[in-house]
């Protein structure tokens, strides 16, 4: 199915937002969103995705 | 030095982490300064891991971490990024920014104090980017928040303090609450006055991470944060009009 990944399509095998985290090999600490509500990083395995959800996978960076 | 949400600082400066030449330079802007408080933001990871580089230098300086909600304009969004920022993070700091106008980066504080009130009973310690209206720093005191932060300047602006009149008047009118200035420092000598002024710490960034020599701004910036806290400690003089002799009259020569 179809997942937008930080604003990006892209074609996806996974059926939770953790499965999708390890697909796209993101290994290090991120935050992570679905349709713009957070999701606790224990939620990610029970969090189930569908076709044409947006996810936005978050990580430290400069700030000010 | 006042406590923020009962933590004690080892310095009034708090140094942002964004726009340095390098990686390198950033690490030595911090020690060379021996800031205390480090901002940092959270943003779109990609596959290289460009987070996983940044959190390992930052945690190796082995300062409190200050995550922002820099770039929200509704509550929603700075709610859900404050939730984000500490997970990963791991603090419940929070420099709550909601920006209202697009030119000045003047917060939205109508927003700003709803998502404080939210944030605070969430659990998390709020530090406010605000302006220097005392009328909303009263309700961001009522929601909860245990800091201030008025802005000097717009973000980035460099210009100082604008309204040395009206931050005079926060200090006076908010004796006990930790006061921050933050943004819109360009000069030692801004965050010298901020100091002065009987602020409590002064948050900066741009005008190190930008200066030709970023390492020796941070240093020159924190001589600057001592003198102005050592000169409010020392109870300066009132300006005056007109002039008033220091060398004594008494014994003077006659030589006319």
């Amino acid at each position: 199915m179809k997942i937008v990944i930080n604003g990006e399509a892209h074609e996806v095998a996974a059926t939770t937002l953790a499965g999708l985290l390890e697909e796209r090999g993101f290994a290090g600490r991120v935050a992570t969103a679905v349709n713009e509500a957070f999701v606790p990083a224990a939620l990610r395995g029970s969090q189930a995705l569908r076709d044409g959800d947006r996810v936005e996978i978050l990580a430290p960076m400069q700030g000010g | 030095m006042k406590r923020f949400y009962g933590t004690e600082l080892p310095n009034p400066l708090m140094l942002g982490t964004a726009q340095y030449p390098s990686p390198a330079i950033l690490e030595q802007a911090f020690r060379t300064s021996g800031a205390g408080v480090a901002t940092v933001s959270l943003r779109r990871e990609g596959a290289e891991g460009a987070g996983a580089t940044f959190w390992k230098m930052i945690e190796d300086l082995g300062v409190r971490i200050l995550p922002n909600t820099a770039g929200c304009h509704t509550v929603k969004e700075a709610v859900t990024t404050a939730h984000m920022a500490r997970e990963v993070f791991g603090t419940r700091w929070i420099k709550l920014e909601l920006i209202g106008h697009t030119d000045s980066l003047q917060p939205d504080v109508f927003q700003l104090v709803e998502a404080a009130k939210i944030l605070t009973e969430d659990g998390f310690q709020v530090f406010p980017y605000t302006t220097e209206d005392l009328i909303v720093g009263e309700r961001l005191l009522a929601a909860g928040c245990e800091v201030l932060m008025p802005w000097g300047a717009p973000i980035g602006s460099g210009r100082g303090l604008n309204n040395p009149y009206a931050l005079r008047a926060m200090r006076a009118e908010f004796p006990d609450v930790p006061l921050v200035i933050d943004a819109g420092i360009g000069l030692p000598s801004h965050a010298a006055q901020a100091m002065e002024l009987g602020y409590d710490a002064v948050l900066l960034n741009t005008a190190v991470a930008r200066a030709g020599d970023p390492v020796a701004m941070a240093r020159a910036m924190m001589g600057a944060i001592e003198a102005g806290r050592l000169a409010r400690d020392a109870d300066p003089i009132d300006a005056r009009d007109m002039a008033e002799a220091s060398t004594p009259v008494i014994g003077k020569a006659f030589l006319a």
